[in-house]
């Protein structure tokens, strides 16, 4: 196994991209259904810098490590599902893919010229390293912002929100269509000022196609225990219908109809 | 060709007809000339390319009738799963009187005996199994019947075992090939009940006078001998089934004349075939467009309504769910949950591209709504990347809200068998009326595997099966070596395999023949012989563990390899990658070569099915320790679905594994079994909708075959287990048919639940 050698994302110019250039993978799921429009097929890739509480995937947490492939070799496997994927697409997620940010370059430029649509799964973190150019390969951002309040953003996740907000501004700009996704954990991120604030953000956002409530599961559990981690949240509930609900009529106070 | 009798509904000038003959403002064709309900389907259907919306709830009629049955239905269960069954009169089309739900509410009639639910004395197939099966229900068969079977009467089954030979008889026992119908009846035959409707008993009997008559110069040999025999027979059923309709007061010597009718007429011919046969599989056909050309033409001429016609459809239907056989113990184990297969194939699309889709496909789909979840008929929906989307959308929502129906690849199939075929079974394409199957059950390949390293002795019991060969000596398996001796043991099991299925064949054309099926097929029909194969991706696995892991094998005292150490990990089957994928399409042709080469029965053309049934978990009971890391007993994974846990690349992987396997060369069917959370399905109704369609076209477009499609909470299903009596609809399909959940033994109904969801998310 090898790492990154690195704490931080890999530097270089992004907006080369070379499909030799490799990626630390962690795993791919080939029936994605809820990572974007239809059917998708989605990369996760190693590597985040946050450390949410309620990670699904604690073991993508921190530098890309495992076993890589070029992203000649990823499309090459990617295009063996053509077939299903003709309304759905590619959804490249993590971890937080912009830790690779030449990989992802390299891979979606990839998918594009091949007619495939995709989507970039991130929690806006590291959108800094997403080049012009390497967004102008992205049909759809699924913008995961944690929570509004930094204090609350800061204790699930471990960093700040600025920079998310900082990209959300930008892909506004760019008018690239994005889906907001927010996770309601139940004593984490339920709280109404928290939502409220989350809400009337994105209601100023002109390029928001939809938005999403992911009601906290615990189906990432078993995943701590595997790879020896305390999981923080093993008291929390999973988030009921009600408190959805609840969460959906605060978006709708700002005329946001959230799924 | 034959010539025109009375009462023709032709007239001379042949595209107008009278307003009151059975064929008014029909387009006339090569239909009115000669047997060819394809072409009156083809000239005279509307195709629908709309949504859902026009259809309509259940009468009160219905809802009634339904209420009914469903007591009846209840009292069935609780009587341990026979409401009652005759013990005396021995089934024939003719044999009993007329039957009864409830006569004043019925719009279609007919039972398979006096009393709706209660089963039929079929013992053509076997004296004993008919004797063995009624016990197993608590009832004996009334001595005076035995009697005359043994004094005058010999069965199927005493044929078969007059011609078996020692190798069968042992590969039998050992249970390398299993579910044979030696002793049953072997089914998978489709009537044209069609053609009862479409033209009347009488023309259909002139037709097969003809047709002899056409012989009377033909020099002697067997066949011909034995094909004028089978048409006279065949004529003398066709004339019991008008008496049998005279005794519901209805004279079927001509056409139907209106939509009611036709599917009354249809439906006698079906009923005379379920009351003569008890075979494994009694399929419909292909009838919803055929229907829909009586009801346009009724809704035109004002004398039925959408809510009359839904009515007649839901009665129909009614009726396909009570279909009963009495089966033995070892028969239920192997197909679990009273199947019958009623096979209905919809939709698909014809060879000049317009869809076979009616808004009568929607009325079919739709009982499963008016009358709730039901596992027969066995509702098989024949996709087309073509077919309209409103059709494909209501497939995918009563997929997802009753997991009842299954999806067979048209576009894959109709090259084959054109564009009037069914799907007899649950997986077995035939022209309608023009071609017929000898059911053949299965081998067990991955059995077939560890005889290979035993030298042919049976890993179990240490007993030897087959001729002597060489067993495997050393301590690692090494691929090429094991593919060498694993031919050579498929050489002997085809052998083996055919030998047998020719005799069971030959006996049953002598003693258990399905006269009035027969009667409604062409004189000249292709028959296949339908082998199988149980244990593909056990073997395949195991083949994959050899090849590219390292294999040790563990023998016991006696030198017999009883289990397998592997080192390493392997690519297994399920996860799309050639690696072990190819090993899997190499089995199937392979095995397929072998089973081309020998003499079949009548000439039948040998196919071959990668499906199970529910007996993967017999299988797996029968099976030693696998080289791929299976444990004695574990089931197999059901059909050609890749061993559970193993697939770990998503649904959409394990599919692609899945429609590798090539059609050319499994042409009776490749089941794949498909089961879903609905929440993996996607976020919204309309999305998972969506999803499932694209899942679907995705798996056709790969050249996938079939597919089984269940969406449920897996709490549902656990909770069905401890509560049965909640659930008395909750309907799983199963590799090939569906099944009511509840009456499957715990534990298939575990092996639902562990082995075949996708609930990743």
């Amino acid at each position: 196994m090898s790492c990154l050698p690195i704490e931080l994302p890999q530097p270089g110019d992004s907006s080369t991209p070379s499909l030799s250039t490799r990626g630390f993978i962690h795993s791919t799921e080939t029936c994605g259904t809820v990572d974007g429009p239809g059917l998708r097929y989605v990369l996760f890739l190693h590597g985040c810098p946050l450390h949410c509480l309620y990670c699904h995937n604690p073991d993508t947490q921190g530098r890309p490590c495992g076993s890589t492939r070029t992203a000649g070799e990823a499309l090459t496997e990617i295009l063996r599902y053509r077939n299903f994927i003709r309304k759905g697409g590619l959804t490249v997620s993590g971890g937080e893919p912009l830790m690779q940010p030449a990989f992802v370059h390299a891979l979606l430029a990839g998918a594009k010229a091949e007619g495939i649509h995709t989507a970039l799964d991130t929690s806006g973190f590291l959108g800094s390293q997403a080049s012009d150019e390497l967004l102008s390969n992205v049909d759809l951002v699924l913008l995961d912002i944690k929570s509004w309040d930094p204090k609350t953003y800061k204790k699930a996740t471990g960093t700040r929100i600025e920079p998310t907000i900082a990209f959300a501004r930008r892909l506004e700009a760019l008018q690239k269509p994005v889906w907001i996704r927010f996770v309601l954990v139940p004593g984490l991120t339920d709280a109404d000022e928290n939502i409220d604030g989350l809400a009337e953000f994105v209601s100023s956002l002109s390029n928001v196609e939809r938005v999403e409530i992911l009601p906290f599961h615990k189906m990432g559990e078993n995943k701590y225990e595997a790879a020896g981690l305390p999981y923080q949240l093993a008291l929390t509930p999973g988030a009921s219908d009600d408190q959805v609900e609840h969460a959906r009529e605060i978006f709708a106070r700002y005329g946001i109809d959230a799924l | 060709m034959s010539s025109l009798i009375n009462p023709s509904p032709l007239q001379e000038n042949a595209s107008v007809s009278p307003e009151s003959s059975p064929w008014r403002g029909f387009q006339t064709g090569t239909w009115t000339e000669s047997i060819d309900v394809r072409d009156f389907i083809q000239r005279n259907y509307s195709p629908y390319t709309g949504g859902d919306s026009f259809l309509v709830g259940p009468s009160e009629r219905t809802e009634r009738l339904w209420e009914t049955l469903k007591g009846l239905l209840a009292k069935e269960r609780e009587a341990g799963g026979v409401l009652d069954a005759d013990t005396k009169l021995v089934g024939r089309v003719a044999s009993h009187g007329p039957g009864y739900i409830d006569k004043s509410l019925e719009q279609i009639v007919g039972v398979q005996t006096d009393a709706p639910l209660k089963r039929a004395l079929l013992p053509y197939g076997g004296l004993r199994i008919a004797m063995k099966a009624l016990q197993a229900h608590g009832r004996e068969m009334d001595p005076e019947t035995v009697q005359n079977f043994l004094a005058h009467r010999k069965t199927h089954n005493d044929g078969v075992f007059d011609g078996y030979t020692d190798d069968v008889r042992k590969a039998r026992s050992a249970g390398i090939v299993t579910g044979l119908p030696d002793g049953y009846g072997r089914g998978r035959i489709i009537g044209d009940y069609r053609r009862v409707a479409l033209y009347g008993v009488d023309r259909l009997i002139e037709d097969k006078k003809a047709q002899i008559a056409e012989g009377e110069k033909e020099q002697f040999s067997e066949d011909w001998i034995r094909e004028r025999e089978e048409m006279s027979d065949q004529i003398r059923a066709l004339k019991d089934l008008k008496k049998m309709a005279k005794a519901y007061g209805f004279d079927i010597s001509g056409p139907a004349r209106n939509g009611k009718e036709a599917v009354q007429w249809t439906y006698f011919g079906y009923l005379g075939a379920v009351k003569e046969q008890n075979g494994a599989a009694m399929s419909f056909g292909r009838t919803a467009t055929f229907f829909d050309i009586y009801f346009e033409r009724d809704i035109a001429e004002g004398t039925l309504n959408e809510e009359a016609v839904q009515e007649i459809i839901d009665h129909l239907v009614m009726k396909m769910r009570i279909v009963r056989f009495i089966r033995t113990e070892d028969y239920d184990a192997l197909f679990s949950g009273d199947p019958t297969w009623v096979t209905e194939s919809i939709g698909g699309m014809g060879e000049d591209g317009r869809p076979l889709v009616t808004k009568s496909s929607f009325r079919v789909l739709h009982t499963l709504f008016n009358l709730g979840p039901a596992p027969e008929p066995n509702l098989t929906i024949l996709w087309s990347e073509q077919l309209p989307q409103g059709f494909k959308d209501f497939c995918a929502k009563v997929s997802i809200e009753t997991s009842s129906i299954q999806y067979e690849n048209d576009d894959l199939m109709r090259p084959y068998w054109g564009d009037d075929y069914g799907i007899a079974c649950c997986v077995s394409a035939m022209r309608i009326g023009k071609q017929m199957q000898f059911f053949g059950a299965r081998a067990n390949l991955a059995k077939a595997l560890l005889y290979s390293i035993n030298g042919g002795r049976d890993e179990l019991s240490g007993e030897q099966i087959t001729e002597p060969f060489e067993a495997f000596t050393g301590d690692y398996l090494e691929y090429d070596e094991l593919m060498e001796r694993f031919d050579k043991m498929m050489d002997w099991l085809a052998h083996t395999y055919v030998k047998a299925l020719n005799i069971i064949h030959y006996m049953h054309d002598k003693y258990c023949p399905e006269h009035l099926m027969m009667a409604l097929h062409d004189k000249v029909i292709l028959r296949t012989l339908a082998c199988g194969i149980a244990g593909l991706s056990v073997a395949t696995d195991s083949l994959s563990a050899v090849k590219h892991a390292k294999v040790k094998v563990i023998r016991n005292e006696d030198g017999l390899v009883i289990d397998y150490a592997i080192e390493g990990d392997y690519p297994a089957y399920g996860n799309n990658d050639p690696k072990a994928d190819t090993i899997a399409t190499g089995l199937v042709e392979r095995f397929m070569d072998k089973l081309r080469q020998q003499p079949t029965y009548r000439n039948a053309v040998p196919t071959q099915s990668v499906l199970t049934i529910t007996s993967n978990v017999v299988y797996g009971k029968k099976t030693g320790n696998t080289p791929d890391g299976r444990k004695t007993g574990e089931p197999f994974a059901p059909g050609a679905n890749p061993m559970h846990g193993r697939d770990r690349h998503g649904a959409v992987a394990s599919m692609a594994s899945v429609a590798k396997l090539p059609y050319e060369h499994s042409q009776d069917g490749i089941s794949y079994t498909f089961s879903i959370v609905p929440k993996a399905l996607g976020r919204t109704g309309e999305e998972r909708i969506e999803n499932l369609c694209e899942l679907l076209d995705g798996y056709f477009r790969e050249q996938g075959h079939h597919i089984n499609v269940n969406v449920f909470e897996r709490e549902t299903l656990l909770d069905a287990v401890e509560h049965p009596e909640k659930y008395p609809q909750l309907t799983v399909r199963v590799s090939g048919y569906a099944v009511n959940f509840i009456r499957l033994t715990r534990e298939q109904q575990m092996d639902v639940i562990e082995r075949t969801f996708h609930s990743k998310f």
